[in-house]
């Protein structure tokens, strides 16, 4: 029986790996764009008005036609998000480690965190907006409701689930708490707060979003959920595609900023993140 | 050859009538007396629930005993004298091999440029050198295991507490560590207490065997092994060790619970 020929055979394999890598980013393109050309035929088609559904082409141009408008309020929408996003991400940390360290500081505070996560940031705008002179600061707060408690949550898990045996160990060579917390607690958690960040930056822009619908902010600083309203009060339908296409836009790329930092924090000993062969 | 070993060497660690009582009311050892003399190798082998872990968590300072005293004695020194290698390799996923092994010393305020030589060392010691840059997942069982031992040795302990570090191991990879440890043993002479429930790596290891019963956890033979070291694959099959294995299996026969 002859040998495998093994050069060939690793050349056949990373040729293959390479051809799957570039196929993971093609695919989702091809059928992106295969769904923008259809709804473009049909649109055409039928002949359906622009008012009623506009053909992507025609959101494409009304973007760059109002872009001197949009791209403010993209800033601000952003602005907004990241702000929020950072307030949950140190409030979250510092909290759950206050909550991790003490069972009664966790059942004192806790409820608190739970009702605000289960209340609807619907129900709770309006009164925000009521307490809080400025816009940007009540929409912040809305937006910082949302985002905070996948946070907390995910990393009070995390911090509660370093290895027993590693607890054990630290406690053998009488670590103290703080560099119990630096090598063991905060490590360990990682993976727990990373997935919470994913959730949190996805929940942030949509309390960003939700809050100023509530708001019903209007003027020149005000974000992408201001321009949708506007257009929906002036029937002007292709510019509320394009404040929708740059709000999905901003979701899109805090989904692939989070994915990124999580790949790159986790990548090379996560299970969650780990590819190829073992 | 190195002679054996005696526990007659002087005490290093004693447990006097130690009761341990969990708090919901199981009872995992009961009035354990127990001298550990220097450089004794000793096993201690049960079924499971008979306290060899407790017991060693107790040696550890991991817990507390309700009850009787553990004395540690002045040979014993008091900064980081103890080594503990438990049954996973509990390595952390996070950093490399060397960062795993220099944790220890890291705790102690020991720069990493200091403790340099020292990790090389101790990662040569397990032939592990070439793998220091590797992370744990890229580690197959048993190198995971020898990584944990590492850790366990660079502080120089003067006890080394195994709560059955290769049961989870293939029997090749066990014998092969089970002679690996050896060697270092009868090179650096550490006190050793070893956890396991094989009767034969506690016979080919030890110059002591504690056999424990379970319900409650107590000890109910203390067996010297007077067989020369060192020992190797020839001592597996001589009359001497399977006569040593007998004792311990007709002492493990009557700890057998009832039921289980």
């Amino acid at each position: 029986m002859s040998e495998p020929d093994t050069p060939a055979l690793n050349i056949a394999q990373c040729r293959r790996a390479r051809i799957d890598r570039a196929l993971q980013i093609v695919v989702p393109i091809i059928v992106l764009l295969a769904a923008l050309v259809a709804w473009e035929a049909i649109v055409r088609i039928k002949q359906i008005p622009h008012y009623i559904i506009p053909t992507p082409s025609l959101v494409a141009q009304t973007l760059i036609k109002d872009w001197h408008t949009l791209a403010p309020s993209l800033w601000f929408t952003l602005e907004l998000t990241f702000a929020a996003l950072a307030m949950a991400t140190l409030g979250g940390v510092l909290l759950a480690i206050v909550l991790s360290m003490s069972r009664w500081a966790e059942l004192a505070f806790l409820p608190f965190a739970v009702i605000l996560q289960v209340t609807p940031i619907v129900a709770i705008a309006p009164l925000i907006m009521i307490y809080v002179d400025s816009t940007f600061g009540a929409l912040l707060i809305c937006a910082w409701i949302v985002a905070f408690f996948p946070i907390l949550s995910n990393t009070i898990i995390g911090l509660r689930s370093a290895d027993h045996n590693l607890r054990d160990l630290f406690q053998l060579y009488r670590a103290s708490p703080s560099q119990r917390m630096r090598w063991l607690l905060i490590p360990s958690s990682l993976p727990y707060f990373l997935g919470g960040l994913k959730i949190a930056g996805g929940l942030a822009l949509i309390g960003a979003v939700v809050a100023e619908f509530v708001a019903g902010a209007t003027g020149k600083n005000t974000g992408l959920a201001s321009r949708v309203l506007e257009a929906s009060f002036r029937t002007e339908i292709p510019r509320m595609f394009a404040a929708l296409v740059l709000i999905c836009l901003c979701g899109v790329l805090i989904y692939l900023l989070f994915n990124g930092l999580s790949r790159w924090l986790l990548g090379r000993w996560h299970e969650s993140e780990l590819k190829g062969d073992r | 050859m190195t002679p054996t070993p005696l526990d007659a060497d002087a005490p290093l660690i004693q447990l006097d009538h130690v009761h341990k009582q969990f708090a919901n009311g199981t009872v995992a050892l009961r009035s354990m007396s127990i001298t550990i003399g220097e450089h004794a190798f000793v096993s201690l082998v049960g079924p499971s629930g008979c306290g060899k872990s407790t017991a060693l968590r107790l040696i550890a300072g991991l817990t507390e005993p309700s009850a009787g005293r553990i004395i540690r004695h002045a040979s014993l020194g008091t900064n980081n004298a103890i080594g503990f290698v438990f049954q996973e390799p509990t390595l952390m996923p996070w950093t490399t091999v060397a960062e795993n092994v220099y944790l220890p010393l890291r705790v102690q305020g020991i720069s990493r440029r200091q403790a340099g030589p020292r990790i090389d060392a101790v990662l040569d010691m397990v032939g592990l050198r070439s793998f220091s840059k590797a992370y744990p997942r890229e580690l197959s069982g048993g190198m995971k295991m020898r990584v944990s031992i590492a850790r366990a040795l660079i502080t120089q302990p003067k006890l080394l507490l195994m709560d059955e570090p290769f049961a989870a191991l293939d029997e090749m990879t066990r014998f092969k560590l089970n002679d690996d440890l050896l060697a270092l043993w009868e090179r650096h002479r550490w006190t050793v207490i070893f956890v396991t429930h094989s009767v034969y790596e506690s016979a080919y290891l030890s110059t002591r065997v504690v056999v424990m019963a379970p319900r409650p956890g107590r000890v109910i033979a203390d067996l010297a092994q007077e067989a020369a070291y060192p020992r190797r694959d020839a001592f597996r099959i001589s009359a001497e060790y399977g006569a040593f294995c007998r004792t311990i299996s007709e002492q493990l026969h009557h700890a057998r619970p009832t039921h289980v």
